[in-house]
């Protein structure tokens, strides 16, 4: 009996142990942003810990996650979401809760909730990197460089095709700066019928010069290949084609639209325990500031932003790339997640309508 | 028949037996059973993988677009605890007809539930459901869950304190939709219909009003697209049926090569030929043909989404049309010319009636895999060469309204299934030759 | 290549006033290194039946073919009624044809398969209908006319491609094997039904088939193909009895043939040396000096064993009897004679007939105008 006992005691101990300790799935958007997550977190967490880090990658982690845990089939421990999915899957119950006293404090002693930038830390989400919708243009294919979100819009002294993300979320917002409405004033105008009329209005302007993107790696190749002389994208893209690659691409910081990504576990994850340790490890001040050298995305952490050095080429300064550097900041607009959690599907329906037309 | 000597062996209630007397249908059951059962066995698997990898999903797909039980049921994730909410505004809802003003007594209904919705963390499931039906509610219902506990009577007063639009009629009547778990709904938003606070049915409004053009464009494009892949696919498939086999079997290979080819290679190499700065425009520009400021727009519109999609699906309609030309025998042709028709009435009144099955079999699938069709018309069907399907992809992947999207596919079925009827019924299915 | 087109032996035909149906000097080569026909020249009177007979691959079909227009001649003249038609498209030609494997068209019923080839002569539909209506009711499938192709028997079909071909009234008809899929006891039906139809419509006929059988009991003449050549060109009863070649010959009826010498020859009639050493008498064909190797060929049913019906001095031949069948009407023996196994005597089962037992030595002999004597 005495033996049985031990015997199934070992068998469990052992599978537990092969649960826990071995490793932990991490699902992320894929190319240089996966890249400057397994340099910046994976590799040194494993080395710490010695937990496997498997690293998987989606067009958008929040479609799978919310997929696996209603099918009851979790393979993903950590996920790398947008604000907004992460508002709305913890709302739906989706996400396992973060206990955000476990969070290490910065070098100076402050704390985890006062060292992250507001924002940052949600019931089930914490946050890694500030990013920002910014809309760049090729040098070689404007003959007077663009300065403004204005100039987006002007097709008469800046003529070409211009691309946009194909989606309502932060195009409705450029639109509105682009006619002249401060940052601070857009979300409340967008409220109104009137406002997202004024947006669609000024689409209208320049929508036969229009090119549509979807996947993120595509504003740098539009660019590149002159198809478009200037696009929106995400700056860290356009960053690595300009730095990494050498592109004649050059990023206009008027009106660019900052926004978090957030790690969340989703519920029933499978090795809970190790993605909580992950999450730990990898927002602590160091890690966020590494990982700003191998892209260009802000430290959602405050200490972080004074360790930020040089690109992993050695000679390019971060500073004045990031999102969040002081200068980049004069007209920019933070993305308003409850905005768009409530008036997602609706701008959606009335941006696809307006494109059909 | 001459052995019967008696008429009224045929008779109604005479069966006939077998030599010891025993009826000869049960015989007849009984012998063949044990071959029958063998038989249902050999099925068996392909039985249960049909049922299990194409009904089962389909059933369930079609089961959610009218079934959605965000402000009825919530199933805790971890535990499968199911906790049914918004109980009490179900109760007021049953209670009051349509158009009734909510009362103090709807309000402290809603105070309650939100009470639960904070206790089981279903607030933003049930905002979203009602976010469906009415933009703009989801955070109302998030907060106000938030601040449930500390609502005191009167209910009315303290929640419009939290937000004055939960007076709004149109916010009560999508509740009182969503409150049953059962709605056609999601198909009335699938034709660009809704419901006014009345409970009749209205157009959306005009800005909004998507999918019925979405869903006349799908089908004119794909009739366009099948229109086109016949044209092209004709005299392939008839050169390909008629040339000596060594050089057909090369052209084969060469019609068959885009099969082997990932999808995605294939649009992109299209993308590579037709963008403003590819191939065919470079060649024109290069020619003199054109100025360099006024290349040609072929890509990221319809125009691209139809000529990557042709080429696409063009096998699909050589192989069935290849098949069916090859039986045709060339004494056929022959025959009529000797008889006196010249080439084109031969062709005309003979060759071509010959090849409906290979064309009818051939334009089935074009289009059915036409209306589809989603990964092309997204890559480079820019702006207004969009299908349904992309829309029915964006619901899946991005607003994540599983049932809108049930429903869309669900129309789309129903109408794939329509057409085939009719194809029945003009041409009967089973002259439907795919090889 | 051009050039080094090689004549045959022909004699060139003048073109015949009364010909209707004529092919001079006629080649045909389909990959320009080979000819597939060999310098034909034919020439039919109206209303003839003349059946085109040969193995596969002997270029009858081809010759029907060019004549229907569907191939076009390499070289040489083919002439319709007076006029070259070589470069008259075939629906211009007013052939009536059918084919081997009817060429029904499956979507029509039969009354439209009849209708079309007057249909495309803008015949109007009353007119039309009446005409169809007559030819079903000539090939008695009068009551058919609804059906489709597929709903009929073989020998229907068969009736109705015939009633098609005929419809418009042609003067030429071309049938190309056309009872090939039909079995036995039909197709001797269907043999008779079309000459009778021939005749009596007075249609001139080319029939294409490799049945013998078929060429001997239906045509007025029977053109024998080999090597992309007529070999012979006659009535079916002078093809049988009176083979110009040892091919015609063997390739009509069943023939005995032995090999041998030219000993002597003597007008009608000449002594062959055979290989056995042993003499016998023929009808020189087409052997001239003494010396020459020569086939002699002889009918099963010519051969004779009751010496007291030879001629004083005929040579007579030993043989051993192999086998004896008895097949009803006549009796077959097979015999062993100058060292061929295969020796073939038909004789019919008549009263006090003779019935050999294996076994036996017996001699047999033959009148010398039975056996000719023919190329090796």
């Amino acid at each position: 009996m005495k033996l049985k006992t031990a015997l199934l005691a070992t068998a469990l101990g052992g599978v537990a142990f092969g649960a826990t300790a071995a490793e932990v799935t991490v699902m992320s958007w894929g190319g240089a942003y996966t890249k400057s997550q397994v340099e910046a977190y994976h590799k040194p967490f494993t080395a710490e810990t010695g937990i496997a880090v498997n690293s998987v990658d989606s067009d958008n982690p929040a479609t799978p996650i919310k997929a696996q845990v209603e099918a009851g089939n979790v393979t993903v421990d950590v996920a790398d979401v947008e604000f907004s999915d992460a508002v709305r899957l913890c709302d739906e119950g989706l996400l396992e809760e973060i206990d955000q006293s476990m969070l290490p404090a910065a070098p100076d002693g402050t704390p985890a909730s006062e060292d992250f930038i507001e924002g940052a830390l949600q019931d089930c989400a914490v946050a890694n990197i500030v990013w920002s919708t910014v809309f760049a243009y090729n040098k070689d294919n404007n003959p007077t460089a663009p300065d403004s979100i204005d100039d987006f819009f002007n097709t008469a002294d800046f003529p070409g095709k211009r691309g946009l993300r194909k989606s309502a979320k932060a195009t409705l917002e450029m639109a509105l700066m682009g006619d002249g409405v401060p940052a601070d004033e857009v979300y409340d105008l967008l409220e109104t019928d009137e406002g997202v009329d004024r947006a669609f209005a000024k689409l209208d302007t320049i929508k036969d010069d229009i090119v549509w993107w979807e996947a993120g790696a595509q504003p740098p190749q539009l660019l590149a290949d002159g198809e478009v002389v200037m696009s929106t994208a995400y700056n860290g893209r356009i960053f690595n084609a300009a730095i990494a690659e050498n592109q004649p691409l050059e990023v206009v910081w008027d009106g660019q639209i900052l926004d978090f990504d957030l790690f969340v576990v989703p519920k029933g994850a499978p090795n809970k325990e190790a993605a909580m340790q992950f999450i730990s490890f990898s927002t602590d001040t160091q890690r966020l500031a590494d990982q700003a050298s191998w892209i260009s995305y802000g430290p959602a952490r405050k200490s972080s932003g004074a360790m930020v050095g040089k690109y992993s080429d050695g000679k390019t300064d971060m500073a004045p790339h990031m999102p969040t550097a002081e200068a980049n900041l004069s007209n920019a607009l933070v993305n308003n997640f409850e905005f768009w959690v409530d008036r997602d599907a609706e701008l959606n329906e009335r941006f696809n309508a307006w494109l059909a037309q | 028949m001459a052995t019967l000597t008696d008429d009224s062996a045929f008779g109604a209630d005479d069966r006939l037996t077998t030599a010891d007397g025993k009826p000869l249908k049960a015989a007849l059951a009984r012998a063949e059973a044990r071959a029958k059962r063998r038989a249902f066995f050999l099925v068996l698997p392909l039985f249960l993988f049909v049922l299990i990898t194409f009904i089962v999903p389909i059933g369930q797909m079609l089961h959610r677009s009218v079934h959605n039980s965000g402000f009825t049921l919530h199933t805790d994730i971890g535990s499968k605890v199911q906790t049914p909410i918004m109980v009490n505004l179900r109760d007021w809802f049953d209670n009051n007809p349509r158009g009734t003003e909510p009362d103090e007594a709807a309000f402290e209904a809603l105070a309650a539930d939100l009470v639960v919705l904070r206790e089981v963390k279903a607030a933003g499931q049930a905002g979203t459901r009602i976010n469906y039906e009415l933009s703009g509610t989801r955070s109302m219902f998030t907060k106000a869950a938030r601040k449930a506990p500390k609502l005191e009577a009167p209910f009315a007063a303290a929640i419009l304190d939290l937000d004055e639009d939960w007076a709004d009629p149109e916010l009560w009547a999508a509740m009182r939709d969503a409150s049953s778990a059962y709605t056609m709904n999601f198909y009335l938003a699938a034709v660009d219909l809704t419901r006014d606070t009345d409970g009749f049915v209205a157009q959306v409004d005009e800005k909004r009003r998507l999918y019925k053009q979405l869903f006349v464009r799908t089908l004119l494009l794909s009739l366009l697209i099948t229109g086109l892949t016949f044209v092209l696919a004709y005299p392939i498939a008839h050169m390909l049926a008629t040339l000596p086999l060594r050089y057909s079997n090369l052209l084969m290979i060469l019609v068959l090569l885009p099969f082997w080819t990932s999808l995605l290679v294939r649009t992109t190499s299209w993308m590579v030929l037709l963008q403003s700065q590819g191939v065919v425009n470079d060649a024109l520009v290069g020619t003199g043909v054109l100025a360099d400021d006024s290349r040609i727009q072929m890509m990221y519109n319809q125009t691209g989404t139809i000529i990557a999609m042709t080429h696409i699906l063009l096998p699909f309609m050589v192989l069935p049309l290849y098949s069916v030309m090859r039986t045709i025998n060339p004494s056929y042709v022959r025959a009529a010319k000797s008889l006196g028709a010249t080439s084109w009435t031969a062709f005309r009144r003979i060759y071509f009636p010959l090849t409906v099955p290979g064309i009818g079999a051939g334009a089935l699938l074009v289009f059915i895999l036409a209306v589809g069709y989603y990964i092309t018309p997204a890559l480079v069907g820019g702006a207004d060469g969009q299908l349904i399907s992309n829309l029915i992809a964006f619901h899946m992947q991005k607003s994540l309204n599983w049932s809108l999207a049930a429903a869309l596919a669900g129309l789309l079925l129903g109408g794939i299934l329509i057409l085939y009827w009719l194809y029945d019924r003009l041409i009967g299915i089973d002259n439907l030759k795919l090889g | 290549m051009a050039l080094e087109i090689k004549w045959g032996d022909h004699v060139v035909n003048t073109s015949n006033e009364a010909a209707f149906v004529e092919f001079q000097r006629v080649q045909k080569s389909y990959d320009g290194e080979t000819l597939v026909v060999k310098d034909l020249n034919l020439s039919m009177p109206k209303g003839e039946f003349l059946t085109m007979l040969g193995p596969s691959g002997s270029g009858k079909t081809t010759c029907l073919m060019m004549l229907a227009g569907f191939e076009t001649a390499t070289h040489g003249e083919i002439i319709l009624d007076g006029q070259p038609i070589n470069n008259i498209p075939p629906h211009k030609r007013g052939i009536g044809m059918v084919f081997q494997n009817y060429a029904l068209f499956p979507h029509m019923t039969v009354a439209e398969n009849l209708a079309f080839p007057l249909e495309v002569r803008g015949i109007d539909k009353s007119d039309r209908e009446a005409k169809v209506q007559r030819a079903l009711d000539m090939v008695e499938l009068g009551a058919f006319g609804a059906r489709r192709p597929a709903q009929l028997s073989g020998g229907q079909q068969q009736r109705v491609a015939l009633a098609r071909a005929l419809v418009f009234e042609p003067e030429l008809v071309l049938m190309d094997e056309p009872l090939g899929a039909l079995d036995k006891q039909l197709r001797e039906q269907m043999q008779f039904e079309i000459t009778r139809l021939a005749h009596e419509l007075g249609i001139t006929t080319v029939y294409v088939t490799h049945d013998q059988t078929e060429a001997l009991t239906m045509s007025d003449r029977v053109a024998v193909f080999e090597d992309g050549r007529i070999q012979q060109l006659a009535p079916p009863d002078q093809l049988y009895e009176e083979p110009e070649n040892s091919f015609v010959a063997q390739f009509i009826g069943e023939n005995n043939t032995l090999t041998g010498k030219l000993k002597s020859i003597d007008g009608g009639t000449c002594i062959v040396t055979l290989d056995s050493g042993e003499e016998i008498d023929a009808k020189p064909v087409n052997v001239e000096r003494p010396g020459e190797r020569t086939r002699i060929s002889i009918r099963p049913e010519r051969v004779e064993f009751d010496m007291k019906r030879l001629k004083k001095g005929s040579h007579t031949l030993k043989a051993e009897v192999k086998e004896f069948i008895y097949m009803g009407d006549i009796f077959r023996t097979r015999l062993s004679v100058a060292g061929n196994d295969n020796f073939i005597v038909k004789t019919r089962n008549a009263p006090n007939q003779v019935r050999l037992t294996p076994g036996t030595q017996i001699e047999i002999g033959w009148q010398p105008e039975d056996c000719r004597a023919l190329d090796a």
